[in-house]
């Protein structure tokens, strides 16, 4: 039987979550690196038990630990980002100019086909890869450079690159996003950038339609169809058939359209997942119930989820990388909160209980599905 | 001899136990006893001073002495009682919590 990993990065460390196909019995392992921010943490494609975390603090700066066997042992690797040539500035809160200063990874993205190879978003926003195992990183310095980065501004969160896409039928297109500027893509392995923000409106920024400026949240695709793109935009709900040359709103009849994560089923491209919050003011779920939203049409149409998760006095929050699915036969989706617990369905989200309710706040859940032997930590 | 207190986690990420104990050739300076911390632990380089400006983080501090050498020059040398071992160099996160 088939074995899922759960790894889930939190406010004060890491925890591994295991259980066999049925999903119902876990083990839970942790918290590694107890007391440090884990941002992310994910494991690579090519060999599953390469994992990868972004350890921060205030303090101490970046860490990036690095694990050969699954998350059992972990050595630490290169911690040095520093951007290309002269950072110049990007615009503050207020629109002044702000110098360009690396505070953080927040997100890991191992590639679909080596092991050594990674890349990292970091705030203030850049991408990084590494290609030896993340012993040196190096900016694609074609992101910020593509003409719009000194007019990018921090979200409420930071100016983070959180989201990295890549493309599994073209090794060279890879999407990201950052907020609060918006989605680009590249269509050369990373050399240029182009921003792919046509059709998004946002009343925060001065130009509702301008190129950059956006506040997206999160994009996610199902890897059968890369050039359909689906992304939670700070408000709206946005959808593009066309590898993000245009987008189109599908927010449909949920609640509200704020939120933070974005997720497609693991087999069926037209099923998608968020998370809908209150509002940018109350971080919180509408009426105190915490419900996942899914839509079968490729949003739209949505239907709320609810069986297990609270439906009374609920306030916690669902962060933009706290949402994953596994790609067993019956996909199972798993999401974290800021009150810690971690949900998983292993029906599609018909029915949920948590594998966890107590860790620290949950910034970040990734799963790995795997044969038998690889899941033990 | 140069004895080195780092706080929790900084011990922790270097896997050390108690005080680091480290010879320095030359004079004893906080660029001195950085340089062979890192040399020694290379996981804690970028965590106490920043990888390109080679200043201190800003959460930082240090104590020698009852006293504070934050904001000394890097190569100011150190009291002798650093220098021959007789009393710590502390390297302090400041308390602030979360």
């Amino acid at each position: 039987m088939s074995q899922v990993r759960v790894l889930v990065g939190t406010r004060k460390g890491a925890f591994v979550l295991t259980s066999d196909g049925k999903r119902q019995r876990w083990d839970v392992s942790g918290p590694h690196f107890a007391g440090w921010e884990i941002y992310h943490l994910k494991g690579s494609p090519a060999d599953p038990n390469r994992l990868y975390a972004s350890q921060t603090s205030g303090w101490f700066g970046q860490v990036i630990q690095r694990s050969n066997d699954g998350g059992k042992t972990w050595e630490t690797v290169g911690n040095k980002f520093a951007y290309d040539g002269v950072p110049g500035t990007h615009q503050w809160y207020d629109g002044t100019p702000h110098p360009w200063e690396f505070k953080r990874v927040w997100h890991l993205e191992p590639s679909l086909t080596d092991a050594d190879t990674v890349y990292a978003g970091v705030e203030d926003a850049a991408l990084f890869r590494t290609t030896d195992g993340g012993q040196t990183w190096n900016e694609l310095p074609g992101l910020r450079g593509h003409g719009s980065g000194s007019s990018w501004a921090p979200g409420a969160g930071g100016l983070g690159l959180h989201t990295i896409l890549l493309d599994p039928g073209s090794a060279r297109r890879m999407y990201i996003a950052i907020s609060a500027a918006g989605a680009f893509r590249t269509d050369d392995g990373g050399e240029t950038w182009r921003p792919i923000n046509r059709g998004l409106k946002s009343e925060g920024i001065p130009n509702p339609t301008a190129e950059v400026g956006h506040c997206v949240h999160r994009i996610a695709m199902h890897r059968s169809r890369p050039n359909v793109l689906f992304m939670q935009k700070h408000w709206d709900v946005m959808r593009s058939d066309d590898a993000g040359e245009s987008w189109h709103e599908v927010s449909g009849n949920l609640p509200t359209d704020f939120g933070f994560p974005i997720d497609v089923h693991a087999h069926e491209p037209e099923t998608i997942y968020v998370v809908p919050i209150k509002s940018d003011s109350e971080h919180f779920p509408p009426d105190g119930k915490l419900r996942v939203y899914r839509s079968r049409t490729g949003g739209n149409e949505w239907e709320p989820l609810t069986k297990g998760l609270p439906q009374q006095d609920c306030y916690v929050n669902v962060l933009r990388d706290a949402m994953a699915v596994d790609s067993l036969e019956s996909c199972g989706v798993y999401f974290g909160t800021t009150g810690g617990q971690v949900y998983a369905s292993a029906d599609a989200g018909d029915n949920w209980a948590p594998i966890v309710r107590d860790l620290p706040a949950v910034l970040s859940v990734e799963v790995q599905t795997l044969p038998p032997s690889r899941a033990q930590v | 001899m140069i004895r080195v207190v780092l706080p929790y986690h900084l011990r922790t990420l270097a896997r050390v136990d108690g005080e680091v104990e480290l010879d320095i050739a030359g004079q004893a300076t906080q660029r001195a006893i950085l340089d062979a911390l890192e040399a020694r632990y290379p996981m804690l380089r970028g965590t106490i001073r920043d990888h390109v400006t080679e200043r201190r983080r800003p959460f930082l501090r240090f104590f020698a002495c009852e006293e504070d050498l934050s904001h000394e020059r890097p190569d100011a040398p150190l009291p002798d009682a650093v220098a021959t071992g007789a009393e710590p160099f502390l390297v302090v996160g400041a308390m602030a919590g979360g």
